[in-house]
């Protein structure tokens, strides 16, 4: 395991670089550049558009512009936005408790809805119980967040009057009415996202459950007189979670990345909303860093979740 | 009226015969008024009368907090490096220009002590200089005073390639001269009949020297203040979140009595158009939204709730289809749509005075843009001035139908008009946008029915308006036969608004597609009555040589203008705002105040 | 079925349990029996035909043009005339939905087949080499899930769409694009799944034993680890199929889709989402479709799930 894992973080460095080879390429070849709106404007020279493009210098050779990117990161500069021409480490550390917050609350209402209600459909497959927990889980994959996103808005927003709609990083108010005030802005954004990816891990916990829960071992432990909530919780949730874990890791730097559609509609200002921006004003600079972290991130999960698997189930050995 | 009769009423304007404020209406009347109506007396010397300010509050501040929103976020706050105008408006709140123009086209002074005019000895006979008088007085938000210095060093600031502004345009080929320390002469290369651009309006808002000095040429990236504003504007700066909040608190030193309104403003950004109306007129979580590019139909369902309401400030952006002059289907010289070819279609002008009556220009207004967009002939609309009576638009099959059997289109069996083995086949794209892909389905129906086949293509704003030379989707390469977008007029008056017709401005390989002209259309006449209209002083003959450079485009069915969108803002029932067409949204926030 | 007619005595086909090799006389018959004998599966498979029988031939008898625009009838309810009712042009949403349904199912259910084969395929490699080639293929894998979807998506429109069109035609190119394209986004998942379920699987004692008994590592797979970690991949199947019908809007949003007249089920609700309070069943008919159409599949996955399940008996 440790020999496994040793030569594992050896491969992170090239792994790394080799991404971020691709990615440059993808960003410098796909169409686009960052001054759209002020094509249309006619009060703005040609001229002026062209000057800006050598100033960021995007008419140099892509080798050039990627090896500049790469020293400067080496040296920890992240880079410079083109569109608010700020420092891109300032742009994404300002969105970063946000996202933290409202996708990271997501994710874990996604996670304490889903293990047990997936866990409970698979003790009874075919029961009411699953019936309508697999209805519920169908309807948040089948809609997309554009469409629950607005029924939430339309019915707790605007004919209910309950919740704000408009999500503001900064609340004046101090105290508890400061707390309170952001758990009711977070309400939605969070239930949209949550409903969402809980929906489709409802899911799989309940079929890798199925998977093992018909197994001998299982079998053993009920006809050793064991009480019935030991034997799902020791010894089948246990050897279930290797494709829950999977699933959460790769759904972890997801995190990081925001989700694009619900910061949009309830205006999160999260890293999602910063790269959706960014990508739309193809501000380079920006999308490479939101990206390059994203893909370290995923290296780094996968690696850890490789590590729980052997946890999970020490007979996997890993050659 | 012709031009004696104009002259006349001048001067009886001038005796003290007719008051300013009559001689405009009757302008109105004549189609012939606004912004520039007020520039004529300003060129026959009378002083420009101020338009009495609807502003009541009677004490500075208590008005709380508004709350404004917009559903782009400023992602910077210089407004020399401003690209849109979601970055204008973030800055207006903290910087002013010298004037800024309302929606009459009248300036208004913000740091400027009065407009110049010939009487007062502002404006020169030859029309290449301005004197601007600077109102004393005036403090930053950090307490240093507002002087001439301060002029002079934004145009040496905007003018240096090195900076790389985006108001170097306006600032590039003039001087700049301090005449005393409130003083400042503007320097025009040539007689310049449109004077009121470098310190007016929207790329006019003045930066501090004292903190930009240090930043100037390729340091200007480094300056802390392009994100901590400090202005002369009614709010101080609290902070900014780019491309999601402006904070700003009342300026309590504002160098006007009584104002501003508000204790504090803030602007958040972000999301999309429908749902920051529902927010102002459905919620009341906000007060203001900007840019309002709805449906008229959710629109007009959203004001039902009474929360608030649509106010609608007349501009002149034209949504209009482009007609390819050129081939974008050959290949010249490794460029298509290359002015050296012909359309093979367009060529026969059949063709395209059947796709101008094939446009339900009525249908779109009614059914998709309603107030939003209004049907038009023209391609300049506004200021009423320069809008031309002579063009006439029609919706008519039928015609459609004469006109291409006429000229020898015959119908195929598949339904579709062939002639010398030439299928009426066209490509038709634009960005992606609900309203234009409804349009283009409207009138691909039409089309249909003529015999004409339209492919649709919708193409990603951000690509389609991109200046990138390997991306052969933009709309300045025009690689298909048909398209349509919306120009922008910013300004009250159209001298660069129509230049993208000039035969100089067509896009080819050898401008890497800068040109503004993607129609490739090329002629003489229009090319003289432009060149004539940018030096002449004569208010009247240069309105007279843009209606026809208007009517060359529409006769020879250059473009076809579908409808001209004024601006849309979403406002809360209690607030009252001062907006114009001519100027940002935020351009008079001092006079804002919300309804006890 | 080598159970079945033995070309040679393995050993592996001697020594089964005689439990298993009863049921190996024909695995594919027995599957179809405990298939059929579930009762939601055979509901979902029925409701499933029902709409592919609709949207294919549906057209023939509802002749209503997908385009026809009429003023007079915008964003009606659902009456006889249009029984869907209409957009804001006044199209009727029948038509567009029957025209639509037959490029959302076929993109939905093609690009999910992408999406399980090519995650199956890297995941059960990956799995059972492990060492390099289980390194170089989760660098992929990673890579893909790193990848900003949108300027890549872009890239490849303004790479590939002119070539496909020019060699396929306008419509099977662009169909062929979107299907890879969106297929192509979403086998990380199943590839890393599968992947788990090998490592886990493949120190399991019935794996022990086929492979003590010599078994080929061919074999070994097939027969034995793939049948058992077929839990997540159907899953993950049927989430596909939803998710691929939703990107499809998303992709002809960017440009990439299909024309933007073309009326897919994705598209037509997208197009609806802001009318949602003022006209209801613009959203509600397309979010149905979709939404039973992906219900019928989960219940086809569940019955193939506990059909080919070697351990259950029903």
């Amino acid at each position: 395991m440790s020999r496994y894992l040793l030569r594992q973080l050896l491969y992170v460095i090239p792994s790394v670089i080799g991404i971020s080879i691709v990615l440059f390429t993808v960003l410098a070849l796909a169409p686009g550049d960052p001054f759209e709106e002020l094509a249309t404007n006619p009060a703005i020279p040609a001229e002026v558009r062209a000057n800006l493009r050598a100033k960021f210098g995007l008419d140099d050779p892509i080798y050039q512009r990627y090896f500049r990117w790469f020293g400067a990161m080496v040296q920890g500069d992240w880079g410079f936005s083109f569109a608010s021409r700020v420092n891109v480490d300032d742009l994404i550390l300002g969105r970063l408790p946000v996202t933290l917050f409202v996708i990271g609350s997501s994710l874990l209402l996604a996670l304490v809805v889903a293990l047990p209600v997936g866990v409970l459909a698979a003790t009874r497959p075919y029961s009411v119980f699953d019936q309508i927990a697999s209805t519920l889980a169908l309807m948040g994959f089948a809609l997309p967040t554009f469409c629950t996103g607005l029924l939430l808005i339309l019915v707790f927003s605007i004919y209910l009057d309950w919740l704000p709609f408009v999500y503001r990083a900064d609340i004046s108010a101090t105290g508890w009415r400061w707390y309170w005030e952001h758990f009711r802005q977070a309400i939605m954004p969070v239930a949209v996202l949550g409903f969402f990816q809980g929906a489709s891990w409802t899911r799989y916990v309940r079929s890798a459950v199925l998977d093992v829960i018909r197994l001998d071992y299982v079998t053993t432990a009920r006809s050793k007189g064991l009480a019935e909530r030991v034997v799902v919780v020791k010894h089948v949730v246990r050897n279930a979670m290797i494709p829950v874990v999977t699933l959460v890791g790769l759904q972890l730097p997801a995190i990081f990345g925001g989700a694009i559609v619900t910061e949009q509609i309830f205006r999160v200002p999260g890293i999602g909303s910063l790269l959706i921006t960014a990508i739309l004003a193809n501000d380079t600079p920006v999308i490479m860093a939101v990206t390059f972290v994203l893909s370290c991130l995923v290296i780094v999960i996968n690696l850890l979740t490789d590590v729980l698997y052997g946890w999970l189930d020490p007979r996997i050995s890993y050659r | 009226m012709n031009e004696h009769e104009l002259r006349h009423l001048i001067a009886k304007v001038k005796r003290g015969a007719l008051s300013r404020r009559g001689f405009i209406q009757r302008m109105v009347g004549l189609g012939l008024t606004a912004p520039l109506a007020s520039q004529m007396l300003s060129y026959s010397g009378i002083a420009q009368a101020q338009a009495p300010s609807a502003y009541k509050p009677t004490k500075r501040g208590g008005g709380g907090a508004l709350k404004v929103l917009w559903w782009q976020g400023a992602t910077l706050l210089n407004p020399h490096f401003a690209v849109g105008t979601k970055d204008q408006e973030g800055s207006r709140i903290f910087y002013e220009p010298l004037v800024g123009w309302d929606n009459d086209g009248n300036m208004v002074p913000m740091l400027a002590a009065e407009i110049p005019t010939l009487q007062n000895g502002g404006l020169a006979r030859d029309g290449k200089s301005v004197i601007w008088k600077l109102k004393k007085g005036v403090t930053w938000h950090d307490g240093m005073p507002f002087t001439a210095d301060d002029v002079v060093f934004n145009w040496e600031y905007a003018a240096d390639p090195a900076t790389s502004t985006v108001s170097i345009g306006s600032y590039k080929d003039i001087k700049v001269v301090k005449l005393d320390s409130h003083t400042v002469r503007v320097e025009f290369p040539k007689p310049t009949p449109f004077w009121g651009d470098a310190f007016c309006s929207t790329r006019g808002m003045l930066i501090p020297k004292h903190l930009f000095d240090a930043y100037r040429g390729a340091k200007s990236r480094d300056a802390p203040t392009n994100l901590k504003p400090v202005g002369t504007g009614p709010y101080k700066f609290v902070d900014f979140k780019p491309g999601d909040m402006v904070r700003g608190v009342i300026n309590t030193a504002y160098h006007e009595p009584n104002k501003p309104h508000f204790d504090s403003i803030e602007m958040k950004g972000g999301g999309d158009a429908v749902s920051a109306a529902r927010a102002v007129l459905q919620t009341g979580e906000f007060d203001y939204a900007w840019n309002m590019q709805v449906e008229d139909e959710i629109l007009l369902k959203l004001e039902d709730s009474g929360k608030g309401r649509a106010i609608i400030t007349p501009g002149a952006n034209i949504e209009h289809i482009q007609v390819n002059n050129t081939d974008p289907w050959t290949e010249v010289d490794g460029e298509r749509s290359s002015a050296k070819t012909k359309h093979p279609l367009f060529g026969d002008a059949a063709v395209r005075r059947a796709l101008n009556v094939l446009v339900d220009r009525g249908s779109v207004e009614k059914h998709i843009y309603g107030r939003t967009g209004i049907a038009t002939a023209n391609f300049l609309n506004n200021p009423p001035r320069f809008t031309s009576k002579n063009m006439k638009w029609e919706f008519n099959v039928d015609k459609a139908n004469q006109l291409l059997d006429a000229a020898g289109w015959k119908r195929g069996s598949d339904g579709i008009r062939v002639k010398d083995g030439k299928k009426l086949k066209l490509v038709f794209q634009t960005s992606v946008n609900q309203p234009r892909q409804k349009t283009q389905a409207i009138i691909k129906q039409a089309c249909q029915k003529a015999g004409i086949d339209l492919e649709l293509k919708a193409v990603t704003a951000a690509v389609y308006f991109s200046s990138d030379v390997a991306n052969p989707d933009t709309y300045l390469k025009f690689y298909t036969d048909l398209q349509m977008y919306t120009t922008t007029m910013t300004q009250p008056d159209p001298e660069v608004f129509m230049d993208q017709f000039c035969s100089w401005q067509i896009a080819s390989k050898e401008n890497k597609w800068q040109g503004r002209n993607p129609t490739r259309w090329k002629n003489d006449e229009y090319d003289k009555a432009w060149r004539a209209a940018e030096n002449e002083l004569d208010p009247v003959k240069r309105a007279a040589l843009f209606i026809r450079m208007n009517d060359l485009v529409i006769e020879n069915q250059v473009v076809i203008p579908v409808v001209y969108r004024p601006r849309v803002a979403a406002v809360s029932n209690r607030l009252r705002t001062s907006l114009s067409g001519w100027d940002n949204d935020l351009f008079n926030l001092r006079d804002w105040y919300r309804e006890g | 079925m080598a159970g079945s007619t033995p070309a040679s005595p393995t050993a592996d086909g001697l020594a089964l349990p005689a439990v298993m090799r009863a049921r190996s006389n024909s695995p594919w018959a027995e599957a179809w029996r405990r298939f059929r004998r579930h009762k939601l599966a055979m509901a979902g498979a029925v409701v499933l035909a029902l709409i592919t029988i609709l949207v294919l031939f549906g057209p023939l008898f509802w002749q209503v043009a997908i385009n026809d625009i009429d003023f007079t009838a915008r964003l009606k309810g659902p009456s006889w005339r249009h029984p869907f009712g209409t957009d804001d042009l006044g199209q009727d949403l029948f038509a567009r939905m029957l025209y639509g349904g037959r490029i959302s199912l076929a993109v939905g259910l093609a690009a999910m087949m992408i999406a399980v084969g090519v995650g199956t395929l890297v995941g059960a490699i990956a799995g059972i080499s492990g060492g390099k080639v289980d390194a170089v293929l989760m660098w992929f894998t990673a890579l893909f899930l790193s990848l900003p979807q949108l300027p890549l998506l872009l890239l490849i429109i303004y790479l590939f769409r002119d070539v496909l069109k020019g060699i396929a035609g306008p419509e099977v190119g662009m169909f062929v694009l979107i299907v890879a394209v969106i297929g192509g986004f979403r086998w990380m998942p199943v590839a890393r799944l599968v992947r788990a379920q090998f490592f886990s699987l493949r120190e399991k004692e019935f794996v022990e034993a086929a492979r003590a008994l010599g078994a080929t590592t061919t074999r070994t797979v097939t027969r034995h680890i793939l049948p058992n970690s077929l839990g997540p991949v159907i899953v993950a199947g049927t989430i596909d199929v939803a998710a691929a019908i939703i990107a499809e809007s998303t992709l002809s949003f960017l440009g990439l889709g299909f024309p933007p007249d073309i009326p897919t089920w994705g598209r037509i609700l997208f197009d609806a989402k802001d009318y949602m309070d003022i006209a209801t069943h613009w959203a509600l008919f397309p979010g149905g479709a979709i939404f039973v159409t992906v219900l019928a599949i989960t219940y086809i996955g569940d019955g193939l799930r506990d059909a080919l399940d070697p351990r259950q008996v029903l």
